[in-house]
């Protein structure tokens, strides 16, 4: 008998959950295969192009509602991102779904030559990115994938922190006539957002406000901090927290914005903390003159610690707990504490 | 058009190749050489496509995954009416669209290649979209001996096996040079034919020079079910006495005096051609 995984929530976070009447959603890969199914019904030109990975993808229905529209390629990334690219020339939408570390690592010339410098209307589909397969191991990780694909030109970089803002990200890559990349995780999500929430590619959005910390999250890091963000506000300080769901192109306005309105800012990523959303906001930030105390949260450039995502997350501070202390010291170490 | 029109089409397409590999100081003149009678056959006998139908889905596909060779590949687009064949003056030039290797910024291009081991996979998908709407169009692409190396081939061939995609081509340059020596030195991919054989393709030996050999072996009904390998045995520097089976022509560029003699043997090819036709 396996243990059972550990929560990404510690019982006090889980209160804090509570009190603010979060609801549990599902994995955002649930979402997403749900999601593309929906749009390949009405829409036959859809495909998903899998490498032995319709399992993994959660698209075991989308094959035996649509079987014409599932294209399996076998355990050959290089080959999948090849072929979603000749696909989408053949004018096909295609979806290459393969996890991220493969993907983006085996695949990364296909990506750069085949889908964006020949760019071709094709979405890429990073599955179980970031630490979501745990203590599989770095082979398994994708701490990279940010980071390379921002140093590539043509490529929208997606990462949602929900089942909306995934949904939202999938139907937005099945209308783009550009290439596009998603990556997700594979644990269950909680809905952050309102109803009358819009999305937009390329435009952050805002889900708390606040003036003395900001943080600024993206994917399965978002939740941690809104908890974060809570548990400051019992202590009198006010946090604001963004959604950050489009990597590329990035919304720099919403990053001054924060960097303006608050003493301090956080970064918080499933990723390396080189190369990814962190040195992006901070780019932003300088070359705007923006000289606001500056914290970059994600995974340091290490032997990734063994574990599951939830004990990752919290060995490097993605917590509840970890990015409230996070905030604090650098509030304190700023000179900024009121 | 007749054999011997296009034999003359060969010649002119090589002396036009090495003016504007001359002309930029840089290109890759042997691949280039060994891979023109191919490509002559193909757009002016083989595939439908032109300037006329490039926007429409049903026409042919032809990606270089050998992109260094796009020398050839820009003097025959040119001929086929895609753009001036002046434009090729600006050939790698600052800010020109003809790039050093193959760019959808050329008209006549469909996919942007130049690393190798790319065309294959990318033509996978194209014939598979054209299956999947029950199209008739075909896929043409050719590689070259060197990138055989490059595992994403192999990917790709039994993916085109697997999905019995009979409206794909492929053509071997089989020169059997690459940048360092003889294939066979460096990483040999022989017995080539039966590796794409036991790979489930049809696979085809022809002179890759043999202009009616090379129309008759590409207008061949495929095989049912079966993607088709056409080895085109040439040889690199095709056409150039001095640059024939010559390692070192892959990348190089006649120095003046080596560009009037290469020109004089054209010339005279052309006129021992034009007077048989007389």
């Amino acid at each position: 008998m396996s243990a059972p995984a550990p929560s990404l929530f510690s019982p006090a976070a889980q209160d804090v959950i509570s009190r603010l009447g979060l609801k549990k959603g599902r994995a955002n890969l649930e979402e997403f295969a749900s999601t593309l199914q929906e749009l390949a019904e009405q829409d036959r030109q859809i495909l998903a192009v899998t490498s032995d990975s319709r399992g993994s993808g959660k698209l075991g229905p989308f094959g035996k509602a649509l079987p014409q529209q599932i294209v399996e390629v076998g355990i050959a990334e290089q080959n999948l991102v090849g072929i979603t690219a000749g696909l989408a020339a053949g004018e096909k939408k295609s979806f290459g779904v393969s996890p991220a570390c493969f993907l983006t690592a085996r695949a990364l010339e296909q990506i750069k030559n085949d889908v964006c410098y020949s760019d071709v209307p094709a979405t890429l589909i990073g599955i179980s990115a970031g630490v979501s397969y745990g203590a599989l191991g770095s082979t398994h990780h994708s701490l990279h994938d940010l980071a390379a694909l921002r140093a590539i030109a043509n490529i929208t970089i997606l990462v949602p922190a929900d089942n909306f803002e995934t949904r939202e990200a999938i139907r937005a890559a099945a209308s783009a006539s550009h290439p596009v990349y998603v990556r997700f995780g594979k644990a269950v999500m909680f809905n952050l957002h309102t109803p009358a929430t819009k999305f937009e590619v390329g435009k952050a959005i805002k889900l708390r406000e606040g003036t003395d910390v900001a943080f600024i999250g993206t994917g399965e890091t978002v939740i941690h901090c809104l908890l974060a963000a809570e548990k400051l506000s019992q202590e009198g300080i006010q946090s604001q927290v963004v959604s950050m769901h489009t990597i590329k192109p990035l919304d720099a306005n919403a990053i001054l914005e924060a960097g303006r309105e608050c003493r301090a800012v956080v970064t918080v990523e499933e990723h390396s903390v080189h190369g990814g959303l962190g040195e992006a906001c901070a780019g932003v930030l300088m070359q705007a003159g923006v000289a606001v105390p500056l914290r970059i949260v994600g995974f340091p450039d290490e032997d990734t610690v063994t574990g599951s995502q939830a004990d990752i997350f919290r060995h490097y501070g993605v917590s509840m707990e970890g990015l409230a202390k996070t905030a604090l010291e650098l509030l304190e170490n700023s000179g900024s504490l009121a | 058009m007749t054999d011997h029109a296009l034999q003359l089409k060969s010649i002119q397409y090589r002396q036009k190749l090495l003016r504007y590999i001359t002309e930029a100081g840089a290109g890759h003149t042997g691949g280039s050489l060994s891979c023109v009678d191919i490509l002559n056959v193909l757009y002016n006998r083989i595939m439908n496509v032109s300037p006329d139908n490039f926007d429409q889905p049903d026409r042919d596909r032809y990606i270089q995954s050998k992109g260094h060779s796009v020398e050839a590949l820009y003097v025959v687009l040119a001929d086929q009416g895609f753009y001036p064949e002046a434009e090729l003056e600006t050939l790698c030039r600052y800010q020109s669209p003809f790039v050093g290797h193959p760019t959808r910024k050329v008209p006549g291009i469909e996919m942007n290649t130049g690393a190798l081991g790319h065309g294959l996979p990318i033509c996978v998908g194209l014939a598979l979209a054209a299956k999947l709407d029950g199209a008739r169009h075909r896929i043409f692409t050719l590689l070259g001996d060197g990138e055989l190396a490059e595992g994403s081939n192999w990917e790709a061939a039994m993916s085109a096996a697997h999905y019995e995609l009979d409206n794909l081509t492929a053509i071997l340059d089989h020169n059997t040079l690459q940048i360092t020596g003889h294939t066979h030195d460096v990483c040999s991919n022989e017995p080539v034919d039966e590796k794409f054989a036991s790979f489930g393709w049809y696979v085809v030996s022809v002179d890759g020079h043999d202009l009616a050999a090379l129309t008759e072996v590409l207008s061949a009904k495929p095989a049912a079910g079966k993607p088709t390998m056409v080895i085109a045995n040439t040889v690199k520097g095709r056409g150039v006495s001095f640059m024939e089976n010559v390692v070192s022509w892959h990348h190089g560029v006649p120095s003046p005096e080596q560009y009037e003699i290469a020109q004089a043997e054209l010339t005279q090819a052309e006129s021992t051609l034009l007077g048989q036709l007389n």
